[in-house]
């Protein structure tokens, strides 16, 4: 049998335990609502003014068999008094809707670790459904840990009773229950959820809302008078001690929505977004389709290649066109940006990376697509890349990627991941105006136009825009003269333009900041090295390591390409250099070759972020032989 | 808007740029190139306002060659180019150039969506049913049994018919010319310019070098009369030398046949009327091939509808109206936020 709470609750006042950090992880099936219930956690958990971190992992499926392990869809926060950068390597507690979840989510539970359990599912089929050989609720699978045994389903359905609900409807509630509970066990407030569940059904279905929040209060209620025999642990996690300020809750596809819309807007240019639907990157056109009154046009295309030719052909009227897709998208609009690099149009490609090769892990995240980005295209044609490092970051970096295609006339890439695109973060909300203006001018009546003269110092190209008089000129992805813009295949020419085009795109690398160490000493025995939405784990752990007098410092890369002028001298500091990449090694290549340094990766591939535990560990080998 | 300039002196030669002209002596896209300069000077239009835009082969040179705004693009993307360009400025006049390879085989996808989706644009169709720049292999619409360089015992994929391909799209303007045709193609190209939507024109382009003749049985001065059929709104659908063959339905089998009139009992009134609002009979006229039909020249459908780029900014208005934009600062403060005072 499992261990049950040992300690009966004190007569008279709860008492609440103190914590300064707890991880959460919701499981059940996709159609149980846990990224709905996540969500709704993290809204509250955020207004409490904890600081936190979420992960979100669902299945490709849609809607898998119900009770399989593939099925199985999870959301875990991490939220503390302190400053956290990453969802949290384990739960601390885990809830589980049916035994498929329970048998997915376990082994990342350490002894000790609490367990909810919906009793109600576990019948002898989802038992067998998710492989157990029999009964984990009685079989000894969950001696080790703390058990909180609750037939949700039964009480959900008590609940909403009388309310004109269906049965199915009714069990449909059962998320909210559970949120009720573990409201109650972390004392969150529950109205923002009702809240949102009265904007969400209220006009709509009335007895909807009425039952969901009749649940969510009911799970709470539970807690609160202790039906368990042993009572359910309940505590507090005090509010983290954040900057003074105003924040919201932001996903990495929000800020970089907004982030494109601020861009447009300081570059004094309407926004173009052109895409086709792939997960991750989906959620970016559905965010910017709700945008239009800032200015923005959004067109789902055909496919990527339409999507990124449209894109193409807005810049070309004017606007900063930007499409974004994930690796197997931006593999199609790889002909398409090279025809903008060629006519030196702006445009900015955002990839949110997944799982790969081909359809790979679609929901899972990955930082495969680096050297798609640097080097995945035919002929000489370098780009600019900029990958972003957290979701607030992706606002940032959304702004910078539309800065430098309008300054230097050229597209960008930037880097974003499944689980920046998804994760959400509070987010000190910045005031706009404080971003520098890089108001574009184009180009007017004058003599001597030709499209290709440039700027003496970005090398950028004058932007003409059709509809101005006296500037006709066509341009195109056959090779131009340098002195003309008309089509040229002399030798010399091409010898040149290809020199200028790379020119342009390396002297971008005097218009970003220098590298500077994140954590930890300029120069030492150990850097680990890192780029995109690993910023938070690496910082946690060399944060960590630091604090137990380990010398060891964390440089993050933002700008993957052009790479800061000063890294090499940088790193050049370091006896060792690690780097950990969501890949087979990729950053460490770009690294080797640049600076010919004696880099070495340690590379997980899972689909998962990295655990902060492991990357201690593994700062600490290195230091140790 | 954009400014106008004064176009009212402006003649065809003014709409020529100038640049050297590269295709072969004796190509059809000469005469397509002139006819077109001569309908910009016909219509007046801006040239600043004017835009080609075009994918590549030998067709898609045609940009190079007109002194308005130009973009020589990526092979058979020309209409997805043109969509967002349009998007983004609805007062550009968008022409699209393709050859048939670039509009039907590589381009297939973007020219089936930008005629769905109803993009006022025009889309100029050169085809020479052969891949002219790539030296001469076989196209999707060269015929049954085509020997090229890459089908040495002839082709045996079937032709796609161009017009039908764009009926069945959704296309609500199809049309018909001959590059040598200077009396006709001006006028449909006005046709096509003069519709607010995705106009398809297909051009019939004599290759001289790797496919010299192929329409040259209906093209021909001697063979015109008795194998083209100019269609015309309103009119009675009749040809040949004397203008007394004609095109009946069978309305058994609902398929065209070709009549005299005077002969096996056929009056005037069973010859049909050209109705361009008509799908169905803009089908059968479509796909009449020579030389059991004539082949139909003029415009074949014009039905307008809302275009796209015209929905798109009405949905943008209609946003604006209802949710009139904040400054961006407040854009980020909507929803849920929370502050944290100081101390
Ligand atoms: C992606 C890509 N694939 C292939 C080509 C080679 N290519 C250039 S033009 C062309 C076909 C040209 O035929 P068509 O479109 O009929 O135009 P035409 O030259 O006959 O006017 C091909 C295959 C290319 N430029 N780009
Ligand atoms: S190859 Fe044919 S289509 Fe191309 S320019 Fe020469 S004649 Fe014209
Ligand atoms: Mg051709």
């Amino acid at each position: 049998m499992a261990t049950k709470l040992a300690e009966s609750r004190p007569d008279g006042e709860l008492q609440r335990k103190s914590v300064d950090a707890v991880v959460i992880r919701f499981a059940g099936d996709s159609g149980d609502g846990m990224q709905l219930t996540g969500t709704q956690f993290t809204q509250s958990t955020a207004l409490m003014g904890n600081d936190l971190a979420t992960f979100p992992d669902f299945p490709a499926e849609i809607r898998a068999p119900v009770g399989t392990t593939y099925g199985v869809s999870a959301f875990q926060i991490n939220f503390a008094s302190y400053d956290i950068m990453t969802p949290g390597d384990a739960p601390d507690v885990l809830v589980a809707m049916n035994p498929a979840a329970l048998k997915v989510h376990l082994r990342d539970v350490p002894k000790g670790g609490t367990i909810v359990l919906n009793t109600d599912a576990f019948t002898d089929r989802n038992i067998a459904k998710a492989g157990f050989g029999a009964n984990p609720l009685e079989d000894g699978t969950l001696d080790n840990y703390v058990t909180i045994e609750i037939d949700i389903q039964k009480m959900t359905l008590a609940a909403v009773a009388g309310l004109g609900v269906t049965n199915k409807e009714a069990l449909r509630c059962k998320n909210m229950w559970a949120l009720g509970l573990m409201c109650w066990m972390y004392d969150r407030d529950r109205q923002p959820t009702v809240d949102w569940i009265e904007q969400r059904f209220g006009k709509r279905a009335p007895e909807i809302a009425k039952a969901n929040i009749a649940a969510l209060n009911a799970g709470h209620a539970y807690g609160e008078t202790a039906e368990l025999p042993s009572g359910i642990p309940a505590y507090i996690v005090p509010k983290a001690d954040v900057q003074p300020g105003v924040y919201r809750a932001v996903t990495g596809t929000e800020a970089v929505a907004w982030g494109l819309v601020t861009g447009a807007r300081k570059a004094g240019l309407k926004l173009f977004f052109g895409s086709y639907p792939i997960t991750p990157a989906s959620s970016l056109l559905h965010t910017l389709s709700n945008l239009k009154q800032y200015g923005v046009t959004t067109f789902q295309a055909e496919d990527e290649i339409a999507a990124v030719c449209s894109a193409i052909g807005a810049s070309f009227a004017g606007s900063i066109g930007v499409t974004s897709s994930s690796g197997p998208g931006v593999a199609l609009k790889t002909e398409g940006i090279t025809l903008a690099f060629a006519a030196e149009l702006p445009l900015v490609i955002v990839n949110s990376q997944r799982g790969g090769p081909s359809t790979g892990l679609p929901t899972k995240t990955e930082q495969s697509d680096l050297y798609q980005a640097v080097y995945g295209r035919n002929a000489d044609s370098p780009l600019p890349v900029i990958a972003s490092c957290t979701a607030g970051d992706c606002f940032f970096a959304a702004i910078e990627a539309v800065r430098i295609a309008v300054t230097y006339m050229t597209p960008v890439i930037l880097l974003t991941d499944g689980y920046l695109a998804n994760a959400a973060e509070p987010w000190e909300i910045p005031d706009i105006d404080e971003v520098p203006d890089f108001k574009v001018d184009f180009a007017t009546a004058g003599e001597g136009f030709h499209p290709f003269l440039r700027d003496g110092k970005t090398l950028a190209r004058n932007w003409a825009v059709p509809g101005t008089p006296g500037l006709m000129h066509r341009i195109g992805g056959i090779e131009k003269s340098y002195d003309t813009g008309h089509i040229s295949y002399d030798p010399d020419n091409h010898h040149r333009m290809t020199k200028v085009r790379a020119a342009k795109v390396d002297g971008i690398a005097d218009d970003i900041p220098l590298q500077e160490v994140a954590s930890g000493p300029k120069s030492g025995r150990l850097a680990v090295v890192g780029w995109g939405s690993t910023f938070g784990a690496i910082n946690q752990a060399v944060e960590r390591s630091l604090a137990a007098g380990l010398d060891v410092a964390h440089i993050h890369i933002r700008h993957v390409w052009p790479l800061p002028r000063n890294l090499g001298e940088l790193l050049a500091g370091y006896e060792k250099i690690l780097v950990p990449e969501m890949n087979n090694g990729q950053l460490i290549t770009v690294l080797r070759d640049r600076f010919l340094v004696p880099a070495e990766g340690l590379n997980q591939i899972s689909g998962l972020p990295f655990k902060v535990s492991d990357l201690e560990a593994a700062i600490r080998e290195r230091l140790e032989s | 808007m954009n400014v106008q300039t004064p176009v009212e002196q402006l003649k065809p030669a003014d709409y020529a740029s100038d640049q050297e002209v590269r295709w072969c002596p004796g190509c059809g896209d000469y005469a397509i190139v002139k006819s077109v300069q001569r309908t910009m000077a016909d219509l007046k239009l801006a040239p600043e306002n004017v835009v080609f835009i075009s994918g590549i082969g030998c067709a898609a040179r045609f940009p190079y060659y007109m002194a308005t705004y130009g973009f020589h693009t990526i092979h058979g993307r020309a209409p997805a180019i043109a969509t967002g360009t349009k998007l983004a400025n609805p007062d550009l006049d968008i022409w699209v150039v393709m050859g048939d390879g670039d509009c039907l085989s590589i381009g297939g996808n973007h020219t089936l969506h930008a005629i769905r989706r109803n993009v006022d644009i025009q889309m100029l169709l050169f085809n020479n049913e052969i891949y002219g720049l790539t030296k001469g292999q076989y196209s999707p619409t060269s015929r049954l049994g085509t020997r090229s360089p890459s089908t040495p015992q002839g082709s045996i994929d079937a032709p796609v018919n161009a017009t039908v391909f764009a009926l069945g799209a959704g296309a609500r303007f199809v049309a018909r010319s001959v590059d040598t045709n200077q009396k006709h193609l001006p006028g449909i190209l006005k046709r096509a310019h003069a519709h607010r939507g995705a106009s398809f024109v297909e051009i019939i382009q004599n290759c001289i070098v790797y496919n010299d003749g192929a329409f040259s049985g209906w093209t021909d001065k001697a063979a015109a009369a008795d194998s083209q059929i100019l269609v015309e709104h309103g009119q009675k659908l009749v040809f040949g030398k004397d203008g007394d063959r004609g095109l009946r339905l069978d309305r058994d089998s609902l398929s065209l046949e070709v009549v005299t009139v005077g002969e096996n009992g056929v009056t005037e009134d069973d010859i049909l009327v050209h109705d361009e609002t008509n799908r169905v009979l803009a089908n059968l006229l479509g796909a009449m091939e020579h030389p059991e039909f004539p082949v139909a020249i003029g415009v074949l459908y014009c039905n307008p509808a809302e275009t796209y780029d015209a929905a798109v900014h009405r949905q943008i208005a209609e946003t604006l109206e209802k949710t009139p934009p904040t400054d961006l600062n407040a854009m980020l403060r909507s929803g849920r936020t929370w502050t944290v005072a100081p101390g």
